[in-house]
């Protein structure tokens, strides 16, 4: 080989091979995107969401990442501010029994429009339109998501081009639910003319780019990816939005949309985040941007089966057929209760955007009754007390309690979720340090929250003793929320395993007052009732309130103007949002 | 040809054995969680520190190359139980030839990944319904490296079985009247161990990257269970602030995969030169 | 009797049309035995009667070759048109059922059209990267063969071959993103190509994710071609035309590279799945919003139609690519031909 001194460089003088297939693969390589002409200095709002909007009609999704990158275009007619205050959007003013805005019957609410009110394509807004978007809604096979939002409208009349009435079929005390929040804004006729019942879903063009009175427009969509908008040239408010373009990006890890605001730079504001409190807290020490967390109604909670979930049962399994042979005894759930450290599972889990609570409704606060402050404090030695009282004594000597030859052991599930199975590992030894002993489960989250009646592993059917999940209500009224609990909602076969009463807790006295709710109008007998409702279900432990979970979101120094809202988007004040100078 | 073992394959033996018998040598608990040891740097009690839960690093390393490389062998006697099954039916039967050939060109045209996140995504709820969290996905996930791995398998042992179908002893041993399945067991087989080394090893190196690539994208082993790969995913988040906690599980993963492979690649050299 | 290389086109395009149909059929069967719920992500506040008319709406509760029959002709036929359609501009496809994603409601594959040259992008600079690489690299180490230099070379493909792509991704990222800042972690997928410097941005955040993919194919193909360059090195033409006095650069270029690049082309076409599975990790892992970045989020969102047409379509890419593979080796390889 030795005097063939081949020069391997010589090899790249003349390879027409490796030559064309380069060009080939760089022909593939150069994006068809032509280049775009160049913008004008103004601003751009730079947006961070992990998950990306699917759609931005919010009749169609429920979802919180669709609703709220909706919430940027479309509008209410009122919405809740950051204390839980209804305050006029669209609408003049909020009608009230003393101004005359509801009637006194309670059957009929009426919404005046404010004057002058344009869409973006400068066309009026009119009381047409209100009426359309509830026909839209409640239109045969729609499959609008929102439909509870326009429960008991029995018809909406419009006397004039500025005014619509809703009629209730019974009596409502609280009737700000059409209307009202991200998640029933006000649909433009014009434009959704023609996607009435089962064409709705495959309008996509009005789908991706509704038209809408909020402060932006959308120009470009690419679902579950990006979202990009101007701002609207016919606003109401001079002056308003203090932004040019926004871009809304989705899609990758929370931790980078944390990282892009407060430490990079790259974004402006960063929504929804749930990251390990450690890393939170890191990520502030950058300095590029701060935190912001709001606290709505979001309870993460565990809750007791009250019925016997034994598969020799079988169809009667998870039916108040058969009580619970074990978690029947309100002493043994309050043990169990007690060995939880709630301070320390909000410290491993959340951090600053969790709280600890013993309420079942931490917000609104004039809903929560009054607490003793060691309320979640642990407390080892008064469980087991608890327990030995209970019968439950380690007979055997194995670490173990049972009674009557029965091993005290339970199943605990929950869905697919670090937090969670952190807070799983973390209760199941605390419950082996009072000599239960807990097998542990983990679902993934389409299954445990979806509602296939077929599936043995949803939440609804509860086929194992303890459970956790977090719950919330849509607005600020609990009223219907905790109608859930009621005798007449627990999951069954005859019901085809639908019902909010998870725990399968059934008092009659609780049906009482939930009834008495029911016909109540006046605020603070409201939340007086409220307050009983809830005490009665914590004091019979049939759950346990975890972690008041909060919303996070990620704001970069120089953005003036971002107020979390719990009980909304977090982009409800986007008009007033500015790049400080 | 004798079939010798290579330095490289008793340093992937050496290496599985370690990690199958490092429980009684560091004993610190890899599960039990003690929140008042949370986040702890490292100490001459913790060499590696404290995860979130007050758990002992070293410890959960160690169990996670175990719960890896057990994966990894269980994925590759799947693989090589079903590619030498299939491969060496092929090899023997000319009727079937033709049909099973198809079969694996089908199945080597599917695109690997997205098949396997598939079945896992469909199949992990029932699985680890019915078995339990751990051993559910333990079952998914051997089969799913089995099934989608036993292509090359196949090939290789088919091959084998072919060239040695045409040689002196076994027609021989048909001529004497042996019947086919005792030919291929006593003849053909311990024959053909060169070639089933080769893929048994380079199989369990796919089962291992398979493994940690399903742990790593939170579609494996569920988040409690440390395998190399669901630690690497824990540590995804802490990337920027502290990215410290990648490296051991990082190093370990990369060492077990470099050794397996090298045994495999020498295996091959040595004894099946022409693939 | 028709000529020969058309009845065996067209034996290959019979079988090419069977696997198609088998791999739709396996990809549908296994998806239809799917036990999650695509609603389950909706808020638990949704009622049972609106959850009840959003599957109606949905299409999910149709008898299972009813499904079947509608996307098999939605993927394989309304599909195509629709694509006729835009580009010639006819109206073939004008009111045809298209298949609708269920998440987005929009069609799936405009979804595709959008992320499709994000991952044409990613995969042809790495390949162009990896050849690039791969071909000198290769040659080379043939001409050294059994050298130290050799050697070693080997040993460090073998590594580059061995580790998983997530892991050398993991390694760059923090070397060259957070420890030495050079580089961004993350891919904004907002950029447009304005000037200069948006150009310069736009190069610097695809550098790590090439050279994560381009490090696996080039240890793809190097190993390959060395060992079959140190073949074609030691066959008889080879050995006369240096004996006739070839020079060391016409040998090279003229018969060993030609030659060499023949099972190459098998390799690529080969090898192309497993680039596959590493460009939708990279994807993942760099936040690209291309089809693997697709795939994976319509999975955990539970959404079939996309799932089924990314699945499809890869199967489809895959399998012509072996076609392509096929032609271009008889063409390469004269003594195939005739």
């Amino acid at each position: 080989m030795q005097q063939n001194r081949i020069r391997w460089t010589d090899l790249l003088a003349n390879t027409h091979a490796i030559t064309g297939a380069t060009a080939l693969c760089l022909a593939l390589a150069m994006p068809a995107q032509p280049l775009a002409e160049p913008r004008s200095h103004h601003d751009t709002l730079r947006l961070r969401n992990w998950q990306a909007p699917a759609t931005l009609n919010p009749y169609l999704s429920a979802g919180a990442k669709n609703v709220e990158a909706a919430s940027l275009v479309l509008e209410p007619l009122a919405r809740t501010d950051p204390d839980g205050e209804l305050v006029p959007w669209l609408a003049r003013s909020i009608p009230t029994r003393e101004n005359g805005g509801i009637a006194t019957d309670g059957t009929a609410i009426t919404w005046r429009l404010r004057d002058g009110l344009t869409w973006s394509d400068s066309t009026p807004v009119t009381a047409a339109d209100l009426r359309f978007t509830w026909e839209y809604c409640m239109a045969e096979g729609a499959g609008c998501a929102q439909a509870m939002k326009f429960d008991g409208v029995s018809r909406i009349d419009t006397p004039d081009a500025q005014t619509v009435t809703l009629h209730f079929d019974a009596p409502r005390p609280m009737p700000y639910q059409a209307f009202v929040g991200p998640q029933s804004p006000v649909l433009q006729k014009a434009q959704f003319a023609d996607c009435l019942g089962p064409k709705a879903q495959t309008c996509s063009t009005q789908n991706s780019a509704p038209i809408g009175t909020g402060p932006f427009v959308v120009t470009e969509f690419q679902p579950g990816n990006i979202a990009e908008f101007t701002a609207n040239p016919a606003y109401r408010t001079p002056g308003q939005p203090g932004f040019d373009r926004v871009i809304l990006q989705g899609g990758g890890k929370a931790a980078g949309a944390a990282r892009a605001v407060l430490q990079t730079g790259e974004a402006d504001f960063a929504a929804n985040l749930q990251l390990p409190p450690e890393v939170l807290d890191s990520m502030q020490e950058a300095g590029t941007g701060r935190l912001l967390t709001a606290f709505g109604p979001l309870l993460e909670r565990l809750v007791f089966n009250l019925t016997d979930p034994d598969p020799a049962l079988g169809p009667e399994r998870s039916t108040t057929a058969h009580p619970h042979p074990i978690l029947s005894d309100p002493h043994v759930r309050a043990a169990l209760m007690l060995a939880l450290d709630r301070r320390a599972l909000v410290d491993l889990g959340y951090g600053p955007a969790g709280r600890v609570t013993c309420a079942l409704i931490p917000a609104p606060a004039r809903f929560a009754p009054p607490h003793p402050k060691d309320c979640a404090d642990q407390d080892l030695p008064r469980a087991r007390a608890l327990l030995d009282q209970a019968g439950w004594r380690d007979t055997d000597g194995d670490g173990l309690r049972d009674k009557d030859g029965r091993p005290l052991r339970l199943g605990f599930q929950t869905s697919v979720n670090p937090v969670r199975q952190d807070f799983q590992v973390v209760i199941q030894d605390w419950w082996r340090q009072i000599g239960v002993e807990t097998e542990l489960r983990a679902i993934d989250a389409g299954i445990f929250f979806g509602s296939d009646p077929a599936n043995p592993d949803t939440f609804q059917k509860f086929n194992t003793d303890v459970q956790m999940f977090a719950s919330a209500f849509a607005g600020t009224d609990p009223g219907n929320f905790l109608a859930g609990w009621r005798c007449e909602n627990i999951p069954s076969p005859e019901t085809d395993w639908q019902g909010a009463n998870i725990a399968r807790a059934c008092d009659p006295a609780f049906d009482a007052l939930s009834a008495r709710l029911a016909e109540t109008a006046d605020p603070d007998a409201r939340a007086q009732f409220v307050q009983q409702m809830s005490r009665h279900l914590i004091d019979s432990h049939a759950l346990v309130p975890l972690v008041h979970r909060g919303r996070v979101a990620a704001a970069a120094n120089g953005l003036e103007g971002p107020h979390l809202n719990p009980w909304g988007s977090p982009y409800w004040n986007i008009a007033e949002w500015r790049r400080a100078p | 040809m004798s079939f010798r073992p290579s330095p490289a394959l008793w340093a992937l033996g050496l290496m599985v054995l370690g990690l199958l018998a490092a429980p009684p040598l560091w004993t610190a608990d890899a599960t039990a969680p003690d929140l008042t040891l949370r986040n702890l740097d490292a100490s001459f009690a913790h060499p590696l520190g404290t995860d979130r839960l007050g758990r002992d690093r070293l410890a959960r390393l160690l169990l996670g190359g175990r719960i890896s490389v057990l994966t990894g062998l269980a994925g590759m006697a799947l693989t090589v139980l079903l590619g030498t099954g299939i491969g060496g039916l092929a090899g023997m039967s000319r009727r079937l030839d033709p049909w099973l050939m198809r079969l694996t060109d089908l199945c080597l045209a599917l695109p690997m990944l997205p098949m396997m996140l598939l079945v896992v995504m469909l199949f992990r709820a029932p699985l680890t319904a019915a078995l339990g969290q751990t051993v559910g996905t333990f079952v998914l996930i051997t089969t799913v490296i089995g099934l989608t791995s036993w292509m090359q398998c196949a090939r290789l042992i088919r091959a084998e079985v072919l060239r040695l179908s045409g040689t002196e002893f076994t027609r021989a041993a048909h001529a004497m009247g042996v019947p086919p399945w005792q030919v291929a067991i006593r003849h053909i087989l311990p024959n053909a161990m060169a070639p089933l080394v080769t893929s048994a090893t380079l199989a369990m190196a796919g089962a291992m990257i398979a493994e940690s690539t399903l742990s790593f994208l939170g579609l494996g082993f569920p988040p409690g269970t440390p395998s190399l790969g669901s630690l690497l995913h824990e540590a995804l988040p802490y990337l920027g602030t502290d990215p410290a906690r990648a490296v051991p599980p990082g190093t370990l993963f990369a060492l077990i995969v470099l050794i397996v492979t090298w045994a495999g690649e020498d295996m091959r050299h040595r004894y099946a030169p022409k693939t | 009797m028709a000529p020969r290389p058309l009845i065996r086109l067209a034996r290959r395009g019979l079988s090419l049309g069977l696997s198609l149909l088998a791999i739709a059929l396996a990809i549908f069967g296994l998806l239809s035995l799917a036990p999650g719920d695509p609603l389950a992500r909706m808020p638990l506040t949704l009622p049972p009667e609106v959850r009840a008319a959003m599957r109606e709406a949905m299409g999910l509760d149709a008898p299972w070759p009813t499904r079947l029959a509608l996307w098999l002709r939605q993927a394989l036929i309304v599909e195509p048109l629709v694509l006729c359609d835009t580009l010639f501009g006819t109206s073939w496809a004008e009111d045809a059922p298209r298949l609708i994603s269920w998440h987005s409601r929009t069609p799936v594959m405009g979804l595709i059209a959008d992320r499709l040259p994000q991952t044409l992008r990613l995969m042809g600079l790495s390949y162009a990267l990896g050849l690039a690489c791969a071909l000198p690299l290769g040659l080379w180490q043939a001409h050294r063969h059994r050298s130290a230099a050799d050697h070693a070379t080997t040993a460090l493909t073998m590594t580059a071959y061995a580790l998983p792509p997530f892991v050398v991704a993991l390694l760059l990222i923090w070397v060259f993103s957070i420890t030495l800042g050079w580089l961004p972690s993350g891919y904004d997928n907002s950029l447009r190509i304005t000037d200069a410097a948006s150009l310069g941005t736009e190069i610097r955040q695809l550098i790590l994710p090439v050279a994560v993919l381009a490090l696996q194919i080039t240890a793809q193909l190097t190993r390959h071609l060395r060992a079959s360059a140190i073949e074609v090195l030691d066959t008889d033409h080879i050995r006369t035309a240096r004996a006739k006095g070839l020079g060391p650069r016409a040998l090279l270029t003229g018969h060993v590279l030609r030659h060499a690049m023949i099972p190459v082309v098998t390799i690529v076409a080969l090898g192309l799945p497993q680039i596959v599975g590493g460009a939708i990790i990279t994807e993942q892992i760099f936040a690209i919003n291309g089809i693997g970045h697709l795939l994976i989020s319509s999975i955990h969102a539970g959404d079939l139609p996309v799932v089924q047409t990314i699945t499809l379509l890869v199967a489809v890419l895959v399998v012509l690519a072996n076609l392509l593979a096929d032609a271009t080796y008889r063409w390469l390889d004269p003594r195939l031909t005739g």
